[in-house]
């Protein structure tokens, strides 16, 4: 099954233009806060109605404004989780893992004790939501649609409310209890950590636009675009002037590049993580032919610790901007001036 | 003082009782369909029909009394309509009292359930779509059992209003002993024929109730006063 949404819909400030059609199971939608990641979430949940367009889900379409069709939200079949899990705070666990099941008392009683156990909520069956962790509440909101059978389950900010230590265990779990689902799962989110772990498929959003979607390992390892660039945590991002098909002059920070990819003329940008980024130490001797070039002298211009790395913006005498460098502590940085690698195969050259 | 209780005509407490807990289930109903349908108005219609729906609580009750007596009068379309074809006739009899209470009473109703209604996360009715329940069942089941505790008070507070409704009352309902007299009417009927002590006698028995209806207050708007931060 495959998801297709094409649609327009004016907002307060913008305009939503969503055009993709998905490939993988788990698709994940990265953007900054109020790009419209939710609002496509809420059209395509049926919350929100579009002002045109088309929502498809394999065969079933949902909304298309040509042949007026509008399905309600109770008939999409697509499941909800919303940023505060939206659990109904006057009904038990059991209650609320129950109420999207319409069938007999016997097999709606077997589904839930099937879902309460699938997401180890068991003994908490009396409880309130009121009463449960932050985990738990996510975990019984995932209880109460897998209860529902959607075709499509859209999750809406899953950790936003999860303190950040309990985060990663949890964002593990999760993909864990997703592997269970046979139909698309959407994931909304602005952490492209998260992301980068539970999607195989990503969506970048900005300003209401669907810019771009592919592979996710593919679209983190070369964005195309300096949007995806910053979403998915590139810092340096440079224009260019293109000297020759594989050299190119990055303006803000003052060096001349040679890239392993042809320079087409889209090519505006060009961007470098800073983990890619290497120090050379003139004590090592790795000073092969291959990092004769793109090396950049600079100096230290800030120093950031962090528990378990060191972040520094480096700058050269003449650039425009600094570059962020990132090394683990044991590499830390001991002189004030040193040089710098920029290896050709980690540049990215952006639109 | 037992031959004063004995001597008492009780019959303005039971139709004020009486009274009171029919008009408060009438409001009740219709308050919390009224508060949820303005729930669903444009911005603009809310602002109108709120302010239409809340006249009854700003303006004087003699205010509403004219306008039911307009519409019940004998005289009229509705009122000729009841009494000729269903023989129900609502100026000066019982269903008066009700009438009259129910509507001052309404507003009180229907303000608390709106507040507590805009009270309740939205997300919590948009999940219940996506979870395929009906609308109906949305309102019933999530809407109303999250908003409880303010409808609750909204209704200690229209029982409240309703049992101690005079004005309206008296000019649609009239001031017949043992058939329309409630206690509020009893007091000002007392009062004018010079009976001090009968009318002290019902202002003692309604500062009792209306003590006991504040305690209810209290205990249902879900915090003791012990919980309450002393300032």
């Amino acid at each position: 099954m495959s998801i297709k949404v094409k649609i327009h819909k004016k907002l307060k400030g913008f305009h939503l233009d969503v055009d993709v059609e998905t490939r993988g199971k788990r698709i994940g939608i990265l953007g900054a806060s109020g790009c419209g990641k939710s609002m496509t979430l809420k059209v395509i949940a049926g919350i929100e109605k579009p002002d045109k367009g088309l929502i498809q889900v394999g065969e079933k379409i949902l909304f298309e404004s040509k042949k007026h069709i509008n399905l309600p939200p109770q008939k999409r079949k697509v499941g909800y989780m919303f940023q505060n899990y939206a659990l109904f705070p006057h009904m038990t666990v059991e209650e609320n893992v129950g109420i999207g099941v319409y069938k007999d008392r016997v097999s709606k009683e077997k589904i839930i004790q099937e879902q309460i156990k699938r997401f180890h909520l068991e003994g908490l069956e009396k409880r309130k939501p009121g009463e449960l962790s932050g985990g738990q509440q996510q975990r019984v909101a995932l209880a109460r649609i897998f209860a529902y059978e959607p075709d499509v389950i859209l999750l809406d900010e899953p950790f936003s409310s999860l303190d950040r230590f309990l985060k990663d265990q949890l964002v593990q779990e999760l993909l864990e209890l997703l592997k269970d689902f046979k139909g698309e799962i959407i994931i909304v989110s602005h952490n492209r950590d998260e992301i980068y772990t539970l999607c195989d498929e990503l969506i970048i959003m900005d300003q209401g636009k669907t810019l771009l979607i592919g592979d996710t390992k593919e679209i983190f390892k070369n964005s195309q675009l300096v949007e995806a660039a910053k979403l998915t945590g590139c810092k340096n991002i440079s224009p260019i002037q293109r000297i020759n098909s594989h050299e190119l002059w990055a303006t803000d920070w003052n060096i001349r590049l040679q890239v392993a990819q042809e320079i087409s003329d889209e090519i505006n940008y060009v961007g470098i993580r800073a983990h890619d980024i290497r120090e050379i130490r003139c004590d090592i001797e790795d000073s092969a032919d291959e990092i004769l070039n793109n090396i950049l002298n600079v100096e230290v211009l800030q120093t950031l610790e962090y528990p378990f790395e060191m972040q520094y913006i480096l700058k050269n005498n003449e650039a425009i901007e600094g570059i962020w460098y990132k090394a683990i502590k044991e590499k830390r940085i001991m002189k004030k001036a040193l040089k710098i690698h920029l290896p050709m195969e980690a540049l990215m050259l952006l639109k | 003082m037992s031959e004063f209780a004995e001597s008492v005509n009780w019959s303005p407490l039971f139709i004020s009782l009486k009274a009171g807990i029919l008009a408060t289930i009438i409001a009740f109903f219709v308050g919390i369909l009224a508060a949820r349908w303005v729930m669903k108005l444009s911005s603009r219609m809310k602002w109108i029909v709120d302010g239409i729906l809340t006249l009854p609580l700003v303006l004087p009750p003699t205010v509403a009394g004219f306008f039911l007596l307009l519409l019940f009068s004998l005289k009229r379309p509705l009122g000729k309509y009841l009494w000729t074809t269903w023989g129900v006739k609502v100026v000066l009899s019982f269903s008066g009292c009700v009438i009259a209470a129910s509507v001052i009473a309404f507003p009180l109703m229907y303000r608390n359930a709106r507040a507590a209604f805009e009270q309740v996360d939205v997300n919590m009715i948009y999940a219940a779509r996506t979870l395929g329940m009906s609308e109906k069942k949305i309102f019933w089941k999530v809407v109303v059992p999250i908003a409880a505790p303010g409808i609750a008070s909204g209704t200690v507070l229209a029982f409240a209003r309703a049992l101690g409704e005079y004005g309206a009352t008296s000019m649609l309902a009239g001031n017949i002993l043992g058939k329309t007299q409630t206690i509020a009417v009893a007091i000002a009927s007392e009062v004018a024929a010079g009976n001090m002590d009968e009318a002290g006698f019902w202002v003692a028995i309604i500062i009792t109730i209306s003590f006991v209806i504040v305690f209810i207050i209290n205990m249902v708007s879900g915090k003791g006063m012990k919980q309450i931060k002393r300032w």
